[in-house]
C-alpha cells in the first residue's frame, strides 16, 4: 500500500470510527439527564429505568469514544508529524481547552456512573450537567482546530518559517462558528434519531410489555431531540454551502461537481462524475447560482479555476454531499410526519416506527458523508494553501501494517459494542457487576 | 521564571500525575490479571471499584501531555513522534484496548465466556502499554531514539513494575475486607522490593552503554533525585508493613515523581539529548503564553472537579 494512502486510511479511518462515537458522547447526556429528571420530577419507575439503560450505554460509547480520541491525538503526530511541527504552535490552543473539558467530561462520567449510592438523587442527577456542557464544549474546541486546516489565519510565513503567530486568531477562523454548530447539531441529531430508532425497533418487535412505557417514553424524548435538531441542522448547512461558495469555491464546486465556471449554473443531484466532467445528473437549472448567491443569474466559480493538481476528488465529494442531503431530507421528513402524529396524540403507526429505526442508521451515514465532503473536498491539502497532505505525512515505516491492525481493532471494538448493547437492551441486569455500579432506586 | 520553563513545567506535571494516577490504573490491571487464590473473584470486584470511576480522568493526564507537547515544543513532538512511531503505536494500542476491554468485562459480568477473554486482554494490554511507555520514555532519555536497545527495554521493564507497585499500596486502602486487604498488602511489600531492584538495572545498562546519560545520572540534581526516590521506597515499605496505608499512599506517589524527577533532572534543559533543548523546540512565546493563560483557567475548573471525584469515591468508604 502506498505510503500516504496508508496514512490517510489509518486517519480516516480512525475519524469515521470515532466520530459516532464522539457524537453520540455528546448527545447521550441530554437524553439521560432529561429521562432522569423526569424521574425525580414524576417518580415514575419508568422514567428511572429508562435513565439507567441509556447511562450503561453511554458508560460503553463514552470509554470507546474516549480511547478512540486517545488514538486521533496520537495519530495527528505520529502519522503527521510534519503538520503537527507548524500547526501545532499557531492551532495548539483549542487542543489545550479541549483537554480541560474533556477532563470535566471524564471526571462527572466517573461521578455518574459510580455515584448512584453515592450521591443524593439531586446532586447525582446536576453531576449530569457538566457532562452534557462539557461534551457539547469540547466538541467544539475540536473543530475550531477544523475550521483552521480549512481556512489557516492567525499566522505569517516568512521564509518558510511561522512568525506573528496569534493563537486566539487561529482559534477562531473564518468557518469557526458555522462549522462548530453544525458538528454539535450532527451530534444532536444522530444521538436523538440514533436512540428513537433503537425505542422504535424494540416497539417494532413487540414483546417485552412490561418495558414498554419505558420505550415509549425514550422514543418521545430522543425524537424531541431528533426534530429540533434536524431542522436546525439543515438550516446551517445551508448557510455553510453558501459560506463555501464564497471562502471554499474548490470545496464547494466539488460538493455541486461544477467543472465549468458560468453564470446560471444548475445543481446537479447524482450522475456519473469523471475526470472533467459529470453526466446524466439531475440537473436544475441556475438553481446553484441561485442557492449560492440569491441570484438565478450569478456566476460560480468552477474546478476550472485551479489546476488539477489542486482539485479534491470530485467523485467522492459528490456523492457524499449528495448522500448527506437525501439522508437530511428524508430525516426531516421523518421527524415531521413524527410531529404531526404526536400533536394529534396519536400513536405512532408501523410505517412511521419503521421510518424512525431507519433514521437511526440515516443520521449516521449523513453524518459520516458530512465528514467525506469537509474532508476530501479540503484536498490535496492538510491545511488548506499552506500544506498539502502528501508533504505532512511521517517517514516512519510500515503504516499498513499499522493501518490493517487499527482496522481489526476498530471492528472487534464496533462487534463488541453493538453486542452489549444488545444485551443491555434485553438483559435487565446486565452491566451490573459490583455492588458500585449496581446502585439502588431510592 | 520564562515561558519556556513554565510550558515545560506544565508538560511535565501532566506526565507526571498521569505517571502516578494514569500508572496506578495500569497496575490494577496487572493485579487483575495476576488475580489467585481464595479471593480471586473479590481481588478483581476491588480492582474494578478502585479504577472504574478514576481511569477515564486519569487518562486524560497523557491526553494533556500531549496536547501541551504539540502546543508548546510542536518541534520537538513531531521528531519524538516520527522516531519513535513504532513504540508509541504499540502503547496506544495497548491503551485503547486497556480502556475497552476495561468497560467490555465490566458489562458483560454475567457473560462469562465473553468476560474471561476481555479480562485476560485487560491484564494484557495493562503491562503492553506502560511497558513501551516506559521504554519509549528511555529511547528518549539517551536522544538516540533506540527504543530497541537493552537500555529502553530495562526501562519498561521497570515502568512496568512501578505501575504495579504504586497500584498494589493504593488498592490496600480501598477495601474494607482484612483479608482482601492483606492480599494487596503482601503484594505491595513485594514489588516495592522488586521496583527497588529493577530500578538498579536501566542505571546499570546505562552505564555499559549510554555513556552521555549515565553521566547525566550522575549530576547532582539527578542524584538527589535518585536517593530520595530509594529512600522513599524504604520508606513505603516500612509504612506498608506498619499498616500506616494513608502515608504509604503519599510516599509512593512522591516516589514515583521523585523517579521522574532523577529523568528530567538527568537530562534538563534538554527535551530530547543532543537534538532539541527545550528552548529550541518550543512554540512562539504568543503562543506560550496563551497555552499558560488556559492552563491556569482550565485549572481552576479543574481541581475543584477532581476533588471532588476523589471525595466521593476515594474517601472513606461508606457503610453499606
Amino acid at each position: 500500500m502506498d505510503h500516504v494512502i496508508a496514512a490517510r486510511a489509518q486517519m480516516g479511518t480512525s475519524l469515521a470510527f470515532h466520530i459516532v462515537f464522539a457524537a453520540l458522547g455528546v448527545g447521550l447526556p441530554l437524553l439521560v439527564f432529561v429521562a432522569e429528571g423526569l424521574w425525580l420530577r414524576t417518580k415514575r419507575r419508568a422514567y428511572y429505568d429508562l435513565a439507567r439503560a441509556w447511562t450503561k450505554g453511554m458508560a460503553i460509547l463514552f470509554a470507546v469514544g474516549a480511547v478512540s480520541g486517545t488514538i486521533l491525538a496520537f495519530e495527528l503526530g505520529l502519522l503527521w508529524p510534519q503538520f503537527m511541527k507548524y500547526a501545532g504552535g499557531i492551532i495548539g490552543l483549542p487542543f489545550s481547552l479541549e483537554g480541560f473539558a474533556f477532563f470535566i467530561e471524564a471526571i462527572f462520567i466517573g461521578l455518574y456512573l459510580y455515584g448512584w449510592d453515592r450521591l443524593s438523587p439531586r446532586a447525582h442527577w446536576l453531576s449530569g450537567l457538566p457532562i452534557l456542557i462539557s461534551g457539547a464544549v469540547s466538541a467544539g474546541f475540536v473543530t475550531t482546530a477544523n475550521a483552521w486546516m480549512n481556512m489557516p489565519t492567525g499566522f505569517r510565513l516568512e521564509n518558510g518559517k511561522v512568525v506573528d503567530v496569534q493563537p486566539l486568531v487561529a482559534m477562531f477562523s473564518p468557518p469557526w462558528l458555522v462549522e462548530v454548530l453544525h458538528t454539535t447539531l450532527a451530534a444532536y441529531v444522530v444521538t436523538g434519531f440514533g436512540a428513537a430508532a433503537i425505542c422504535a425497533w424494540a416497539l417494532l418487535r413487540g414483546g417485552a410489555d412490561e418495558r414498554r412505557e419505558q420505550i415509549r417514553a425514550g422514543l418521545t424524548i430522543a425524537m424531541i431531540v431528533a426534530t429540533v435538531a434536524i431542522p436546525l441542522q439543515i438550516i446551517v448547512g445551508d448557510v455553510i454551502a453558501r459560506f463555501d461558495a464564497d471562502n471554499e469555491p474548490v470545496k464547494f464546486a466539488a460538493m455541486e461537481a461544477l467543472f465549468r465556471t458560468q453564470r446560471e449554473a444548475p445543481v446537479t443531484i447524482g450522475g456519473i462524475v469523471t475526470a472533467d466532467s459529470v453526466r446524466y445528473g439531475i440537473q436544475i437549472p441556475r438553481a446553484l447560482s441561485y442557492l449560492a448567491t440569491f441570484d438565478p443569474h450569478a456566476e460560480v466559480k468552477g474546478l476550472d479555476r485551479v489546476a488539477a493538481d489542486d482539485r479534491p476528488p470530485v467523485a467522492v465529494v459528490h456523492y457524499s454531499f449528495d448522500t448527506m442531503v437525501g439522508s437530511a431530507s428524508l430525516m426531516l421528513l421523518i421527524a415531521f410526519g413524527w410531529m404531526v402524529v404526536t400533536l394529534r396524540r396519536r400513536p405512532a403507526p408501523r410505517v412511521l416506527l419503521i421510518g424512525i429505526a431507519l433514521s437511526g442508521p440515516l443520521a449516521v451515514i449523513a453524518m459520516e458523508a458530512g465528514w467525506f465532503v469537509t474532508e476530501f473536498g479540503r484536498q490535496p491539502w492538510i491545511a488548506r494553501g499552506l500544506l498539502r497532505t502528501t508533504s505532512a505525512v511521517t517517514i516512519a515505516p510500515g503504516l499498513d501494517v499499522q493501518f490493517y491492525a487499527f482496522s481489526v481493532v476498530y471492528v472487534i471494538l464496533a462487534a463488541t459494542c453493538w453486542w452489549l448493547l444488545r444485551r443491555i437492551g434485553t438483559h435487565e441486569h446486565a452491566g451490573e457487576h459490583t455492588t458500585l455500579e449496581r446502585g439502588t432506586p431510592t | 521564571m520564562t515561558l519556556v520553563l513554565g510550558a515545560a513545567l506544565v508538560t511535565l506535571g501532566a506526565l507526571a500525575l498521569y505517571a502516578v494516577f494514569g500508572g496506578a490504573d495500569f497496575g490494577g490491571g496487572v493485579w487483575d490479571l495476576l488475580a489467585s487464590g481464595p479471593r480471586r473473584d473479590a481481588q478483581r470486584d476491588a480492582i474494578s471499584d478502585a479504577i472504574g470511576p478514576v481511569w477515564e480522568s486519569n487518562h486524560v493526564w497523557l491526553i494533556f501531555a500531549l496536547v501541551a507537547l504539540f502546543t508548546c515544543f510542536p518541534f520537538a513532538y513531531a521528531d519524538i513522534a516520527t522516531y519513535l512511531n513504532a513504540p508509541l503505536t504499540i502503547a496506544l494500542g495497548g491503551i485503547v484496548l486497556r480502556g475497552a476491554a476495561f468497560v467490555f468485562r465490566n458489562y458483560a459480568s454475567d457473560a462469562t465466556a465473553a468476560t474471561r477473554t476481555w479480562t485476560i486482554v485487560f491484564g494484557a494490554s495493562s503491562i503492553i502499554a506502560p511497558f513501551f511507555l516506559g521504554d519509549a520514555a528511555g529511547a528518549l532519555a539517551t536522544g538516540d531514539y533506540a527504543w530497541t536497545s537493552p537500555f529502553a527495554l530495562s526501562v519498561g521493564v521497570f515502568a512496568v513494575a512501578l505501575c504495579a507497585q504504586v497500584a498494589a499500596v493504593f488498592l490496600v486502602r480501598e477495601e474494607a475486607d482484612p483479608a482482601l486487604r492483606d492480599d494487596f498488602r503482601r503484594r505491595a511489600v513485594r514489588t516495592t522490593a522488586a521496583v527497588w531492584i529493577l530500578g538498579l538495572l536501566p542505571a546499570l545498562l546505562a552505564r555499559n552503554s549510554e555513556p552521555a546519560f549515565f553521566a547525566a545520572l550522575t549530576s547532582p540534581a539527578a542524584l538527589i533525585a535518585i536517593a530520595v526516590a530509594m529512600l522513599l521506597g524504604i520508606v513505603v515499605m516500612i509504612l506498608i508493613a506498619r499498616h500506616n496505608d494513608t502515608r504509604a499512599r503519599i510516599a509512593v506517589g512522591a516516589q514515583v515523581l521523585a523517579v521522574l524527577g532523577g529523568w528530567f533532572g538527568a537530562q534538563s534543559p534538554s527535551l530530547v539529548p543532543g537534538r532539541w533543548t527545550l528552548d529550541a523546540a518550543a512554540a512562539s512565546p504568543a503562543m506560550l503564553q496563551a497555552f499558560l493563560i488556559a492552563a491556569a483557567g482550565g485549572a481552576l475548573v479543574l481541581i475543584p472537579s477532581l476533588l471532588l471525584l476523589f471525595a466521593v469515591f476515594k474517601g472513606p468508604a461508606p457503610s453499606r
